[in-house]
């Protein structure tokens, strides 16, 4: 299947990436029907989202693809049509088929095994809801080619045991028996027909199979020959076609080109039809014989969406948390897609011209022109245009992420039924757009602390009646930016940690000193220690004590925080606050021993200036800085770098107070602080060499490069090993 | 003689390193470039100079002298840098100075005899006669890879 330079891989590939946007119109389409928000184009937009899968699946020979979506499609299709009323009960079932789609998409990408015990599970789930018509609808489908005129009497019979609901699809067979029908179809490709490799020729010559047709070539739109555009459709066609089968089986050769074209497919007059015994509901259709179409519900033509999307990409600012409005989740968005290296060597490159430009800077600063001067004065702008397009390249990177909140209302789904809760996710500020990176790493801490919401945090039914509590637990899961950061909050209304136990099992698990007296704050953060879980006992889904330390560990590589906040009887937040990009950091720019150096500004607490009597020794090597009334473990960065010896007298020195991950300070030691500003973060490559204590790399102005400090490594090394300056053992530089 | 494999036509970049001649495959080389103060790495292996700015990535150069294990010398300002790509990375080899590119068949190539020991051993594969000097041909993969054996 995998074959290198397969002309079919690269298409397929592109099924899947549409396949996933498919699914997320899905997934939108069925929230809205849950929240009651839902209309007739909603119910349309999720139809054709499995329709589509289906098409696409069909073409890659994809089996139980088509098969699944096949069956699901027909269950959606008679809602479209009016006949099944969605109801909770059938909601879930959807939600779970659009689930297992999803998987199966998955599973038909990746060449795995298919899951068919599930398939057949959820398969006789939702044929449930088909009831009496199901033999009939599902056979239409597969049956479509092989016999149309039977088909049709089976669907006429269906809806006038129906009551006669006004569904055209339902009409035609009160023809049965009659003459060929006439239809005047007429086509007018647009513009982008062509793009999606359609020809109208084969079109044409599909309607002529179908019946005597009659074709006329409209070619008024034609232009001159010199402004002919090739690749742009001119003509259009008027088809009269005398054939006996289904108006809606004539729509289906425009199937493909479905939104690429305007299509008109007319009835001519037709005086059989006209004298049948009209149903109740049928008189305006009689009068409107020949324009039957035009209000026909269901012809998927009118159904489609602008294909031709109008808006235009909107600036940065729409990063501003903002739901999408109700009912336009398939709004039509310009997009272009790109291969990821490209946006990274564009990320680089503006890099590079930052880097340039700060250089260029320095040097005019230095070469003694009036700062009045025309150089100057564009040297300015120059300075301005380069943020701007940095601005904008981090935001090619940024995605909204309602891709991962859409994944964490499967979580949610998942995790409720098997704790058998009834849990309702709420989400908020889904076009936030963060990192593409920050959004694909957060997906595991934040399913971990979705499902520790569902399972712990939400008590049990009747634990919530009892409190006077609806009985449906609720999970708010909110993304927003907040003063250059992102922060998303996961927020139950449970029953909020209870600090007793906390402490009790803390205690118990001799996790800290039995006769701790601890603050709220300081319980709440016991949770965050490795190895410690609060389950009663260990359910499927959590509890198995690799839980919030593990998240707060990829919080952090992510250069995030974590906190938590909790109200008895009220409910548990967990808030993550997030750099929004990974490419660049404020940073403190300080000197140490002649070398300059980047610490990350969010972790320094506070500057101090050494004054005589400020450091305390414990032991030899060992030193504490007094910061008011605590002391503080005191790194010589200069000495633990390897740069220079140990200092001996630290007066004047400059300090830098720390916080580190586990809550405690540090003081470093330095010679200055030099800035204070945004550097562009720049790998190091460590296949030969990890330095230890430096966690990357930037380029300064003047064009040198200064590490980027992690301060908890130099920590940690520095405290375990004998041989580091610290301990006074060795003045020398370590070998 | 067999002809199974004819002679490939090989060009090689010499260089200067304490007062020897090596030479590199010139496919591997990306540029040369004059020396700038490399960025200190802590608790590097001394062979390891630091980084560098090549034109906004950062690059990791080596003092190939230290690297082979030759005497250390004076820096002065013919020594150069010598960017070279290796498999996905690229690195910075410093050296004392940068002598000519040579042509040649892979004919004129010889094995180095065995030698007792010696770190330069392993990263020279080839040997071969230009005007009657002997020149050096590196293993470039064996001179950046393996560098566990001398950071020790």
């Amino acid at each position: 299947m995998t074959v290198d330079n397969d002309p079919m891989a690269e298409i397929r590939a592109s099924f899947f990436i549409e396949s996933e946007e498919l699914l997320e119109a899905l997934q939108d389409g069925l929230q809205l029907m849950e929240d009651g928000a839902a209309d007739n184009e909603t119910i349309n937009v999720v139809f054709r989202a499995v329709h589509s899968i289906k098409g696409g699946a069909g073409a890659f020979g994809l089996e139980g693809l088509v098969h699944f979506a096949h069956r699901y499609e027909t269950v959606l299709d008679e809602v479209r049509a009016g006949r099944l009323q969605v109801e909770a009960e059938a909601l879930k079932v959807f939600f779970q088929a659009a689930d297992h789609l999803s998987d199966l998409v998955r599973i038909s990408r990746d060449n795995e095994p298919l899951p068919d015990e599930e398939t057949e599970v959820l398969l006789t789930a939702l044929d449930a809801f088909l009831g009496d018509a199901s033999p009939a609808a599902s056979a239409v489908e597969e049956v479509i080619d092989f016999q149309p005129m039977g088909v049709s009497l089976d669907l006429g019979l269906a809806a006038e045991g129906d009551g006669g609901l006004p569904d055209l699809d339902a009409l035609p067979p009160l023809d049965f028996g009659a003459a060929p029908r006439v239809y005047e179809i007429t086509f007018t490709p647009q513009a982008d027909l062509f793009d999606t490799g359609n020809e109208p020729a084969t079109l044409l010559r599909n309607l002529q199979q179908l019946g005597k047709a009659k074709v006329v070539c409209d070619s008024s739109r034609l232009p001159p020959i010199d402004q002919l555009r090739p690749d742009v459709p001119h003509l259009s066609w008027t088809v009269t076609l005398e054939t006996d089968v289904e108006e809606s089986e004539i729509a289906s050769i425009f199937e493909f080109v479905e939104g690429l074209c305007q299509l008109d497919i007319k009835r001519q007059g037709d005086r059989d039809s006209a004298e049948l015994p009209p149903l109740p509901d049928l008189p305006p259709l009689d009068t409107a014989s020949a324009k039957v179409e035009e209000t026909a519900p269901t012809a998927p033509i009118e159904a489609a969406p602008a294909p031709l999307p109008t808006q235009t990409e909107p600036g940065p600012t729409a990063a501003a948390p903002a739901p999408p409005p109700q009912g336009a989740p398939t709004a039509a968005k310009s997009v272009v897609r790109v291969d990821l290296d490209r946006i990274e060597r564009l990320v680089n490159l503006v890099g590079e011209l930052v880097i340039n430009q700060a250089m260029l800077s320095q040097s005019l600063e230095h070469s003694g022109l009036s700062p009045h001067s025309d150089a100057m004065s564009g040297l300015e702008e120059f300075q301005r245009l380069t943020r701007d397009i940095q601005d904008s390249v981090m935001m090619i990177r940024a995605q909204p992420v309602k891709s991962l909140f859409q994944r964490m209302s499967r979580i949610v789904r998942e995790a409720s039924a098997a704790v058998e809760k009834d849990v309702r996710l709420v989400t908020t500020g889904e076009a936030t757009e963060v990192d593409k990176t920050v959004i694909e790493r957060l997906a595991d801490p934040l399913t971990h602390m979705i499902r520790n919401a569902v399972d712990h945090g939400l008590e049990s039914k009747e634990a919530r009646l009892a409190a006077g509590k609806p009985a449906q637990g609720k999970v708010n899961l909110s993304a927003a930016h907040r003063s250059g950061r992102v922060v998303i909050e996961i927020a139950d209304d449970g029953a909020g940690i209870d600090r007793p136990k906390v402490l009790q099992l803390a205690i118990d698990k001799g996790l800290i000193p039995p006769d701790s007296s601890l603050s709220d704050s300081e319980i709440d953060n016991l949770l965050f220690l490795p190895g410690f879980s609060t389950a009663d006992k260990v359910s499927n889904l959590s509890g198995r004590g690799v839980g919030m330390d593990v998240v707060r560990t990829s919080i952090q590589a992510l250069g995030g925080r974590i906190t938590t906040t909790s109200l008895p009887g009220q409910g548990t937040t967990f808030s993550i606050s997030l750099p929004l990009t990974l490419a660049v950091l404020d940073g403190m720019v300080i000197e140490v021993a002649e070398e300059t150096l980047v610490l990350p500004l969010n972790l320094v607490i506070e500057t101090l200036t050494l004054q005589s009597g400020d450091v305390e020794m414990v032991r030899p090597g060992r030193n504490v800085v007094r910061v008011r009334s605590g002391f503080v473990p005191l790194f010589d960065l200069g000495a633990a770098l390897g740069y220079r010896p140990p200092l001996d007298d630290f007066e004047g020195s400059v300090v830098l107070l720390i916080a580190n991950e586990d809550e405690t300070n540090a003081a470093l030691l330095i010679d200055n602080i030099l800035d204070q500003r945004q550097v562009v973060i720049k790998g190091l490559d460590e296949s030969f060499y990890r330095a230890p204590g430096i966690a990357a790399a930037t380029i300064l102005g003047d064009g040198q490069i200064a590490l980027i400090l992690d301060s908890s490594d130099i920590i940690s090394t520095a405290i375990p090993k004998p041989g580091l300056p610290q301990t006074g053992t060795d003045a020398g530089v370590p070998a | 003689m067999t002809d199974i494999q004819s002679p490939q036509s090989i060009e090689l970049l010499t260089f200067q390193l304490a007062d020897q001649e090596y030479s590199l495959d010139i496919m591997s080389v990306r540029e040369i470039r004059g020396w700038t103060r490399a960025t200190p790495l802590p608790h590097a292996p001394k062979f390891m100079k630091g980084v560098i700015n090549l034109r906004g990535t950062v690059l990791p150069v080596m003092d190939l002298a230290q690297r082979l294990g030759l005497a250390a010398r004076e820096q002065n300002d013919r020594n150069v840098i010598i960017v070279v790509k290796h498999e996905e990375t690229m690195t910075g080899l410093l050296v004392d100075a940068v002598s000519d590119i040579i042509a040649l068949t892979s004919d004129d190539l010889q094995p180095p005899p065995e030698l007792s020991s010696g770190t330069a051993n392993g990263v020279v594969n080839a040997l071969t006669l230009i005007d009657d000097r002997m020149i050096r041909v590196l293993d470039l993969a064996a001179t950046i890879n393996d560098t566990e054996s001398v950071a020790a």
